[in-house]
Formats: C-alpha cells, sequence, structure tokens
C-alpha cells in the first residue's frame, strides 16, 4: 500500500464534507469559497483522491430497507477457490459490497435489487454460476448507519 | 415513499456525483430533470430520510484504517433494541444491525468497527462489551481480509414493484 501524502486541502475535503454536501447548483464553488481556494482546486483535487482511490465517490448513502430489496450473504468457498468465485459474484452489477472475512463462512457480499422477486432470482443464478450456498441475512432492524466517519490523517 | 422520478434520480446518483462546474444539472441531462428539482427532490429525499446523507465517501483502508472486524453477537430479541442503541454511540463503530438467526449462524446483532490495526479494534470490542454488557452473549468477531468489492447500491430503475426489505 503506498504511503500517500495528503495537503490541507486534501484532508479538508475528506473529513469536513461527508455529510451535508451543498445542495446548490454550484456545490464544488460553494465549497471553494468555504476554504478560500478556487473551484478549480477543489475540482482537481478531489479528481486526485479518486486517482489515488482514497474514496469511493461523492454520492448518497441510502438505508437498505426504503427503496427495493437488498440482503446481506455469506459463503462458505474453499481457499483456493475464493477470488475466481469472487470474481463471478463482484460481475453481478446488483452486488455491491464484496468481502473475505475470517471465518469458515468467508464470503460476504450485499446484493441489491429493486424487488425481491429480482433479488431472489439474482441469488439463485450466483448459488447456481458457483456451486455454493448462499446464507441470506436481510436487514432487520437497522439502528446506525455510516453517518461518516472522523479520520485522524495527523499521519497521513 | 419516493415516487418512480425520485428512484431514476437515485439509480443516476447513487454512482457518484460527478466532477464539473454543475453536477446536478449534469444529473438532471441524463433522466430528462431540470436542475432545481433534482435539487428539491434530493433535500426532500434527506428530509424523509431515504438519502442518510449525502457526501464524500471515503475509502478507510488506503486512508490508514487496516483493520475492519464484523462482530455479532447472539442477544435476547427483548434487549435487541437497547443494546443496539447503546453500542451505537461509539465513535468507532460505523453501522449496527439487526438480521435474523438461522440454524448455522445464530446471531441477531451485527456491528462493524473500524481502526488503524487488529490490536485497536480488539481493544475497541473490549471496551464495548464492558460498557454494554455483552461479554455473556455468544459472540464472533470476522476481520475483513481482501475487499472484493465497494461501490454504491445501484438501483435498477424503474422498478416494477418496490418491496421494504433489507
Amino acid at each position: 500500500m503506498q504511503t500517500t501524502t495528503l495537503s490541507a486541502l486534501h484532508k479538508r475535503l475528506l473529513n469536513d464534507f461527508q455529510r451535508d454536501f451543498p445542495l446548490s447548483p454550484t456545490p464544488y464553488r460553494d465549497i471553494a469559497e468555504q476554504l478560500g481556494v478556487s473551484e478549480a482546486a477543489v475540482l482537481a483535487a478531489f479528481a486526485e483522491l479518486d486517482r489515488q482511490q482514497l474514496i469511493s465517490r461523492i454520492g448518497p448513502i441510502i438505508p437498505p430497507n426504503h427503496i427495493g430489496a437488498s440482503t446481506l450473504v455469506a459463503m462458505a468457498i474453499p481457499a483456493e477457490q475464493l477470488q475466481a468465485v469472487a470474481d463471478k459474484i463482484s460481475a453481478f452489477p446488483e452486488v455491491n459490497h464484496n468481502y473475505e472475512r475470517e471465518h469458515r463462512l468467508n464470503l460476504w457480499f450485499v446484493a441489491v435489487a429493486s424487488s425481491q422477486e429480482h433479488l431472489q432470482a439474482v441469488i439463485a443464478t450466483i448459488e447456481q454460476a458457483t456451486g455454493f450456498a448462499a446464507l441470506q441475512l436481510p436487514l432487520v432492524d437497522d439502528f446506525f448507519i455510516d453517518l461518516g466517519f472522523k479520520l485522524d490523517l495527523q499521519h497521513a | 415513499m419516493p415516487d418512480t422520478r425520485d428512484l431514476e434520480l437515485l439509480a443516476h446518483i447513487s454512482g457518484g456525483l460527478p466532477l464539473c462546474p454543475r453536477p446536478y444539472a449534469q444529473i438532471g441531462l441524463q433522466i430528462g430533470m431540470d436542475e432545481a428539482e433534482v435539487i428539491s427532490r434530493l433535500g426532500a429525499l434527506k428530509t424523509q430520510g431515504l438519502i442518510k446523507r449525502l457526501g464524500v465517501i471515503v475509502k478507510h483502508r488506503p486512508l490508514g484504517y487496516r483493520a475492519n472486524a464484523m462482530v455479532v453477537w447472539d442477544v435476547p430479541d427483548a434487549h435487541i433494541k437497547q443494546l443496539g442503541g447503546q453500542i451505537s454511540q461509539f465513535s468507532f463503530v460505523t453501522l449496527c444491525y439487526q438480521r435474523p438467526r438461522h440454524s448455522e449462524w445464530p446471531y441477531n446483532l451485527y456491528c462493524m468497527i473500524h481502526g488503524k490495526d487488529r490490536a485497536t479494534v480488539l481493544a475497541q470490542l473490549a471496551q464495548l462489551n464492558q460498557a454494554c454488557e455483552l461479554g455473556d452473549f455468544a459472540r464472533q468477531i470476522l476481520f475483513s481480509r481482501r475487499c472484493f468489492k465497494q461501490r454504491g447500491a445501484v438501483y435498477q430503475a424503474p422498478p416494477t414493484t418496490v418491496t421494504a426489505n433489507g
């Protein structure tokens, strides 16, 4: 993993705009004015953060149980097949997070679809394509959803 | 409830806001919606809680937060709301959910802990266990290894039906 030196502008863009991104016609200019830099500097800095893969995107966090249907899925995959199976699963546009975790159930992903029928069709296709059973763990209740994260970037 | 136009808008913005001077106008162009309507609909979706937050979504790992554990407990259903509420108060917890138990996976309370390293995450978990009196419940700690994919949910629009499920 490369060590990245972040400028003061990069750090403020990472930490100060995780919530309440300006809902105005010119959000990047608003941020620029707030930070005392030019709009071009803000756009260039975000592009650089994106290029270095330090940000996933600027966008909405949508709680899982209000729109469409989604579920967390766990699978137990033999280590030597894990990468290949994970790649197959990641290729589905309905899959958005896909992680290896330390457990017998070692592959964990989230699938999202516009309807429960569509979701179940996707899970069935994944089981068929990989030959492994999918344990579905849909949300029952959310107590807390990622409301942003205060990063300690002192040494970044 | 969101209407079809809201879902179309969410489908087009979930991949990320473009980096250009008028990003909301640009999103609107793709779905035939003017800039003012894009902005007012996004504002309304936030107010309704259908957008939990709108902003920069960081990648924790390359920023030095290398350790991430999903911790699950089997707690009595009668106490889960109270425990979930308590766990959510800790700043290192980024998610806290209830999910159904299965015969081969008898856990119902989930939380995600991010830290700079494994030892930090384990110390934070010990703190949680003590403060929320979780020590007696069966639990599992699943540290993440490889991240194969991380991106926003893509809602295929327009949907035929909307099911309240998660």
